[in-house]
């Protein structure tokens, strides 16, 4: 067991001396595999920041909810503590016909025609904030819903940008992974066809080494740890890559953010994205090298 | 311990290369195989090294007929018999050192296993002064020693030599056939196809004549330096 784990030991610090041996030509190939591997994380990243900003416009996607005319101010509280406790809403808050009324009046605009009026012609508003996570679709259900009410008259909600904005969101993210896997899959055919050429470079070793009695474990696993290698050496220089771009990006950024009120905290590469980038190389290469392995190594019979 | 029984080798294209050929090889022998080009010499050593198989017949090791080995099992088998070729197949990218070594790497032994068995096999073929040289580095006698050197490192039951002197002018080719000749005193058995007779005729050993891939003759030659045998002298 332990001469097992010895072996494979050495096998990949064989493989990493090998590619070390060829340092440009291994540049390359890991440099395009970062490349390939840090595109989706780094659209992935601007999604998210997108996502974030789209939160910070929260608020415009509360509703107003016009009262009747008439209708008390009990009324209106029972209510507002009623549609509080419904599902898909966040929170409610009462604006009273005479607060709304004496906002108008502070805009020079409206504040001598309202000094005309007698009587105050607002009617009592609650302001409805559903839940930050409800979809468009759930949006305009509770927009009906709240105008079947009897108390109510009229409900205000301009859906139609937000639903713009995820539809926007969703075609982004669904491109993030169809990019995704295309580019995984062209980190696979690159080491695939690296690997392969390797195998032919090495052709005479493999048939000596066969004819020695190697078994084909034997001859495979070398490139089964190149392949291990660019993978990990590809995903640690694409997640350098993100790390590096997100500071590039960060005085900007942070910028924009706050001009949408909001900050970084929480933002750039998590633990988890990191682990999915690395992984994704590991794996990539992994199965890059198992293919052309698979399908070039056992076609080399020795002959004498 | 190994026996060819009626073995028939047929190319692909039908060309028949061995016919019903038998043959006992014992332990401790050392066989030359000679005969024209084309004889069918290295056809029966690719059947030993199971790089070929039999058409028909049976090539027994031990009683086993691992003409119908499965393939898995190949590698195995291999690795209790050392190739010696005409073009030695060193691999040029690594010392006389690694290439020696590379028998004893795949059958996976310790580091220090591997250093005391490959000074002993170069000390045997006299390159140990120069086991941190490149193949290429070497001169043809020398890179064969070092191919002689990986065949016997990892101590064969059976060692292999296809025109091992095919390379080499006369004196360096009597040395190399000294060198085999060593070997098998120590124990190793061996079969050395050689179309060179003069070369053949000058070695102890058994010597099986081949002639359009049917045996013609198979019978002990007298010691060098007495007369050329009967049956190597036309
Ligand atoms: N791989 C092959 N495919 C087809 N014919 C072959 C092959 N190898 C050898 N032969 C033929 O088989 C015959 C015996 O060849 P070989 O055993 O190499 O003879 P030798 O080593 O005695 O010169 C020759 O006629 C040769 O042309
Ligand atoms: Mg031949």
């Amino acid at each position: 067991m332990a001469a097992l784990l010895t072996r494979h030991v050495q096998n990949a610090l064989a493989a990493l001396g090998q590619l070390s041996r060829q340092p440009v030509a291994t540049l390359l190939t890991v440099g395009v595999i970062a490349i390939a591997l840090a595109l989706p994380a780094s659209l992935q990243l601007l999604v998210q920041g997108g996502q974030r900003m789209a939160g910070s416009w929260a608020d415009i996607r509360d509703f107003s909810v016009y009262l009747k005319p008439g209708t008390s101010l009990g009324v209106a509280r029972d209510l507002a503590r009623t549609l509080a406790e419904h599902k898909g809403v966040q929170e409610t808050r009462v604006i009273e016909a005479d607060a709304a009324l004496a906002e108008f009046g502070r805009d020079p605009a409206f504040g001598d025609a309202l000094k005309a009026l007698r009587q105050n012609p607002l009617p009592h508003t609650l302001v409805v904030r559903p839940d930050p996570e409800a979809a468009p679709a759930e949006l305009d259900a509770l927009k009906a819903e709240l105008g079947a009410r009897p108390e109510v008259d009229l409900v205000q909600l301009d859906t139609q940008w937000l639903a713009r904005l995820a539809a926007i969101l969703d075609v982004l993210r669904r491109g993030i992974w169809i990019a995704a896997v295309l580019l995984v899959a062209a980190v696979v055919f690159i080491v695939g066809n690296t690997i392969r050429l390797d195998i032919q470079n090495r052709r005479q070793e493999i048939e000596v080494s066969k004819l020695l009695g190697a078994t084909d474990a034997f001859v495979r696993r070398p490139f089964l740890y190149i392949g291990f290698w660019y993978g990990a050496l590809g995903g640690a220089l694409a997640l350098l890559l993100v790390v590096a771009g997100l500071l590039l990006l960060r005085g900007p950024l942070a910028r924009l953010l706050q001009l949408y009120g909001t900050d970084f905290s929480g933002f750039g590469v998590t633990p988890g994205t990191a682990l999915a980038v690395l992984g994704a190389g590991l794996v990539c290469g992994c199965a890059g090298a198992w293919l052309a392995v698979g399908r070039h190594l056992s076609a080399i019979e020795p002959r004498v | 311990m190994i026996r060819l029984d009626k073995v028939t080798k047929l190319y692909k294209g039908g060309h028949e290369a061995l016919r019903e050929v038998s043959l006992d090889i014992n332990p401790g022998e050392m066989i030359f195989l000679t005969g024209h080009s084309g004889a069918g010499k290295s056809t029966i050593l690719k059947l030993l090294a199971l790089v070929e198989r039999p058409t028909r017949g049976q090539l027994l090791v031990d009683g086993r007929n691992v003409g119908r080995m499965p393939a898995r099992e190949i590698p195995a088998y291999r690795r209790q018999v050392g190739m010696v070729f005409q073009d030695h197949k060193l691999l040029d990218d690594r010392s006389a050192f690694d290439n020696v070594a590379l028998p004893l790497v795949i059958a996976g032994l310790t580091r220090r296993e591997i250093g005391k068995r490959v000074h002993a096999a170069l000390d045997q073929v006299g390159l140990l002064a120069k086991e941190r040289h490149a193949p290429h580095t070497l001169s043809a006698g020398e890179q064969q020693r070092v191919g002689i050197a990986r065949a016997v490192v990892a101590r064969p039951r059976l060692l292999i030599a296809d025109e091992p002197t095919g390379n080499l002018d006369g004196d360096l080719s009597l040395e190399i056939m000294q060198l085999f000749r060593r070997f098998n005193e120590v124990g190793v058995t061996m079969v050395i196809a050689t179309h060179d007779l003069a070369l053949a005729g000058r070695i102890n050993g058994r010597h099986v004549v081949l002639g359009q891939g049917e045996i013609r003759s198979d019978e002990a030659a007298v010691a060098a330096p007495g007369p050329a045998p009967r049956a190597l002298g036309q």
